[in-house]
């Protein structure tokens, strides 16, 4: 059973459409990226995937759990984090972490904050609003929410979009520790190219709304004749044609 | 559809820990109610002074004043609840969490029950000493009249957090003002016959001019009206219902526009 499958998923707004008939696979266990530019349709997928926003057409299913009807049998085990939605200001971090715990079921909710803290750093920050936080630690405090349930299937939207490299790099990690202790499947969605790179199994390009390719970073290095995968996604985005792409004209 | 009383509570620890950690939430909440009380407490001493209806029927304003606020309060405890969430840009998380919409709309009611009793006890409170009034002088019905003024109060209070989730946060002012609409028909202050009969009719169709005019009854001719409570509970029901429909269906809409993750000021 694959972590993560989409059949022919269509989102449009209006006339416009945002995702054009996507159709991908995830497997158990592994980190995949959706790698492409601003409004490729990243986020609009990711929203899809977590039941934020219907399809116009075509199948999600997470965990063996078709999301469109039986979102609520899978969301416990399931989580996000994107530097795009907040947690409440004014509440503490002990208090947002409490609050998601108690949303999310926690078993042993103290010994589960306690060990999270730990790992990322935030036992001093436990008691502190959490509007009073730099961005490092706001994103520190969001992946520990993410993280609460254990999540078999987490969903990061650009997780490290406005940290400083040292956090980043740190942040990406944590995220392979704990892809590796748990055999957790991770998809993020990036335009990060050293994050991809480094992290993930395989990737999904897209652009204007479509995935255009897809394979381990290997292989499309090997397919676009390049050696990072900047250059991979320049090439793509440029319309540069592939090395094993006939020229136009040729049969 | 089934509610997790342990995720209701969950979102209402939210809430009690945002109250817990200010107090000038809480003299907020009690300050108008307080202001209100006061002014119309002095405003029904001097009426009682000069009319005889006044004299007999003493505690008629401050009894309305205090109910409204209920109504008022009711309202408000929703939407605030609500936009609580907009305002802290945190719906996105909420909303991919295993919180079902029906559980937010519980744990919003909840908190809204719990933000009228703070605002309007102290005023009730007051209006003892400082009036010789006891809004619990009306006995029994008094938890009727409660009742069936909060129960519009939620019904106006999810209308408004379903315009605020269709429209965003340019419609918050609603909060304040939309049940304002409903005051002049309510029949607070003045029976409802005063009105003009095409206007009486709109006004028999809100619940509010059934539970004052009742509240009169009690304190003016010590008669309980059986039936202005009944019909009030059978247009609560209904407005109710289609307060509950409209916010679940605005909520449906903001996953078809994709407006829950990006909500916020």
């Amino acid at each position: 059973m694959n972590a993560i499958e989409v059949i022919d998923v269509t989102k449009s707004f209006g006339s416009v459409v945002a995702v054009d008939k996507i159709s991908f696979t995830v497997e158990p266990g592994t980190v995949t990226a959706l790698l492409g530019g601003n409004g490729a349709g990243k986020t609009t997928t990711l929203s899809m995937l977590l039941g934020l926003l219907l399809p116009s057409s075509g199948a999600i299913s997470l965990l063996g759990q078709d999301m469109i009807r039986h979102r609520y049998r899978v969301l416990p085990r399931v989580n996000f984090s994107s530097p795009y939605v907040d947690l409440p200001h004014r509440l503490t971090v002990r208090e947002n972490l409490t609050v998601y715990g108690h949303l999310y079921g926690v078993k042993g909710l103290k010994t589960r904050m306690a060990d999270l803290c730990r790992d990322l750093d935030l036992v001093t920050l436990l008691d502190r609003p959490v509007g009073k936080l730099s961005a490092g630690q706001k994103t520190r405090v969001s992946v520990a929410r993410a993280l609460l349930n254990q999540p078999e299937l987490l969903l990061l939207d650009e997780p490290t979009a406005s940290l400083d490299p040292d956090t980043a790099d740190w942040l990406r990690g944590y995220f392979q520790e704990y892809r590796g202790r748990t055999g957790a499947t991770v998809l993020l969605a990036s335009h990060n190219m050293t994050e991809v790179e480094r992290m993930c199994d395989r990737v999904l390009i897209m652009k204007s709304g479509r995935i255009v390719d897809r394979g381990t970073p290997a292989d499309l290095f090997a397919r676009y004749g390049r050696d990072t995968m900047e250059e991979v996604f320049l090439d793509i985005a440029r319309d540069r044609r592939r090395p094993d792409e006939p020229e136009r004209g040729e049969p | 559809m089934i509610l997790s009383i342990r995720r209701v509570a969950g979102l209402c620890l939210r809430h009690l820990y945002i109250l817990r950690g200010s107090w000038l939430r809480m003299l907020e909440m009690a300050y108008w109610p307080l202001i209100n009380v006061v002014m119309w407490g002095f405003t029904s001493q001097f009426l009682s002074h000069n009319s005889s209806w006044f004299a007999q029927a003493g505690g008629v304003l401050i009894a309305g004043a205090l109910l409204w606020d209920v109504m008022f309060r009711g309202n408000l405890g929703v939407a605030l609840s609500f936009l609580e969430e907009m305002w802290s840009r945190n719906l996105g998380y909420l909303s991919v969490s295993p919180l079902r919409p029906g559980e937010m709309v519980a744990t919003i009611l909840v908190m809204s029950f719990i933000r009228t009793m703070i605002g309007v006890m102290p005023a009730v409170l007051l209006a003892i000493p400082l009036y010789h009034f006891s809004l619990f002088s009306l006995g029994l019905p008094l938890l009727v009249f409660w009742t069936l003024l909060t129960m519009m109060g939620w019904a106006t209070g999810l209308a408004v957090s379903a315009m605020v989730l269709r429209f965003g946060l340019g419609a918050e002012s609603l909060a304040w003002v939309m049940i304002f609409a409903i005051g002049p028909l309510a029949g607070v202050y003045y029976p409802i016959s005063v009105l003009p009969d095409w206007l009486q009719a709109v006004a028999w169709a809100l619940p509010p001019a059934h539970v004052f005019e009742g509240m009169r009854a009690v304190m003016t001719e010590g008669v309980v009206r059986t039936d202005l409570m009944l019909s009030a509970l059978a247009l609560d029901l209904v407005y109710l219902a289609l307060g509950i429909g409209l916010f679940l269906y605005a909520w449906h809409t903001a996953r078809v526009r994709g407006a829950l993750l990006n909500v916020g000021e």
